[in-house]
């Protein structure tokens, strides 16, 4: 079988596709270098504190994977688990952050609601002015989110797969795919054909493409999504502050750079790069939040392109073609997600049925009305 | 940032507008006797072009009026701008 895509999210299937279900005669193509799309671009931010409960049972799942993965693996991913704030500045905020973290404790996601003192506590440099230009009325907090090396992760599922026998091929890009009688027999690539009697597509950004190449649609729309990060600074903030109301969100590398990630742009692209607008936007809610920042110098931004499904939720699903899975739609959180989208999407692959903590992620929802609506939890504003 | 001319006031920075997605997507008008499939196709489904997109604007912090725009998806190149109602031109991408 062939999987469609070395990031993290490809690499995962193709480590638990050998690891879980015996299967290692498996090719990974990746046309770029393992790593050197969205997983090396996004924010590193793990949490699970979603609303509803199909995706409470796969974000938990995955931080589950996250909370065991360097000694699975063998590989350090410093997964850290430092804590996510998510700022109320509104009494709309308030009442939807309340709402959420009742539905994760229903769900057995830890969620904790601060007030604006517990807040000012537990993150001093916060500003918690009540005259501040997004007055902070209470956060939620969960604990056990954090952060993890990116990079890493990458790399340690693909020496994991790798080592059970699973091949890796770079700089390999898919131009099509060979199907008969309605099944999928096999990719085309510009390194040749590779027969394979199942293809899982796990790219992210790209999914219209290859979707168009197999011949369904998806209601997706791809956008870039942008980072940035500072000079590196002493050691100043421990957590993760995430903003939904002002569209940023900010964590501290182990480095001392200032991790910074903005809302989508506008429109639709596939560039890598973002539209300088978003990132005043976001550099002024920052410096508004955290005064301190006002003076520090940013190193360098960049741009992911998202795959934004209508729902916000992403699309882990057998296709119209047999032996065709896709899974995409992770829009702007894919990365949290990691381990437990390569989990369920072997699954998906080696039982041709999806797992029971995937079923609610296909792509006949958009036909059948059953969407799972997580605007609010997905905290990026598209 | 994008210069984007707006058929009413001439080129204007891409901070005034918003973007309002695919354009041309025409309302099935018998609503009743659709298919489901035909329903998430109108609804949901969207094209999604890596190269020429035609999408709908909207000069929100100027004239409020929608128009249509032809633009690349990775030059970000603008290529066509043209009113409601009028048919996509053809472009060279």
């Amino acid at each position: 079988m062939v999987i469609v895509g070395g990031g993290g999210h490809g690499l995962a299937t193709a480590y638990y596709l050998a690891k879980l279900h015996g299967l290692t005669n498996v090719a990974v193509v990746e046309k770029g270098w393992i790593g050197g799309g969205n997983t090396g671009r996004n924010t590193t931010i793990i949490r699970s504190n979603y609303l509803n409960d199909e995706s409470a049972g796969l974000y938990e799942h995955a931080l589950k994977l996250w909370e065991g993965l360097s000694q699975d693996l063998n590989y350090n991913v410093m997964f850290s688990q430092r804590g996510v704030m998510n700022l109320a500045h509104n009494e709309h905020d308030v009442r939807e952050l309340k709402r959420r973290c009742y539905a994760n404790h229903l769900n057995g996601v830890d969620s904790d609601w601060l007030s604006t003192s517990q807040v000012k506590e537990f993150c001093p440099i916060l500003n918690c002015d009540p005259d501040a230009r997004y007055p902070v009325l209470g956060a939620t907090l969960q604990r056990r989110g954090g952060v993890a090396r990116h990079d890493a992760v990458a790399w340690g599922y693909a020496r994991g797969a790798d080592r059970r026998g699973v091949d890796i091929i770079q700089n390999c890009e898919v131009t099509g795919f060979r199907i008969h009688d309605g099944a999928v027999q096999g990719v085309e690539t510009t390194k040749g054909f590779i027969g394979a009697a199942k293809v899982g597509v796990v790219v992210a950004g790209h999914a219209t493409v290859l979707a168009d190449m197999a011949g369904f649609r998806l209601p997706i729309d791809s956008h870039p999504l942008q980072a940035l990060v500072s000079e590196p600074i002493k050691p100043v903030l421990d957590t993760v502050v995430m903003s939904n109301a002002v569209h940023a969100y900010i964590s501290q590398s182990d480095k001392g750079e200032l991790v910074i990630g903005a809302g989508a742009d506008l429109y639709n692209s596939y560039a890598q790069r973002g539209s300088l607008p978003i990132v005043e936007e976001t550099i002024r809610a920052i410096v508004e939040l955290f005064p301190m920042f006002g003076r520090v110098r940013m190193l360098r931004s960049w741009g992911g392109i998202v795959d934004i499904a209508p729902d916000a939720s992403p699309i882990i699903s057998k296709t119209p073609v047999g032996g065709l899975y896709f899974n995409c739609g992770w829009g702007t959180g894919g990365f949290k997600a990691t381990p437990g989208s390569g989990w369920v999407f072997a699954h998906t692959i080696a039982r041709d049925e999806p797992h029971a903590i995937n079923a609610a992620f296909k792509l006949d929802r958009f036909y059948s009305g059953e969407l799972v609506a997580e605007h609010g939890a997905a905290a990026v504003a598209h | 940032m994008l210069l984007i001319s707006c058929p009413w006031c001439g080129p204007r920075e891409e901070s005034e507008f918003q973007c309002g997605g695919e354009a041309h997507i025409v309302r099935p008008t018998d609503g009743a006797g659709l298919s489901d499939t035909a329903w998430g196709d109108y609804v949901f489904m969207r094209k999604n072009p890596k190269g020429v997109q035609y999408e709908r604007w909207h000069h929100a912090a100027g004239c409020r009026r929608w128009f249509n725009v032809a633009r690349h998806t990775v030059t970000h190149e603008i290529l066509a701008v043209y009113r409601m109602g009028e048919p996509p031109p053809e472009v060279e991408p």
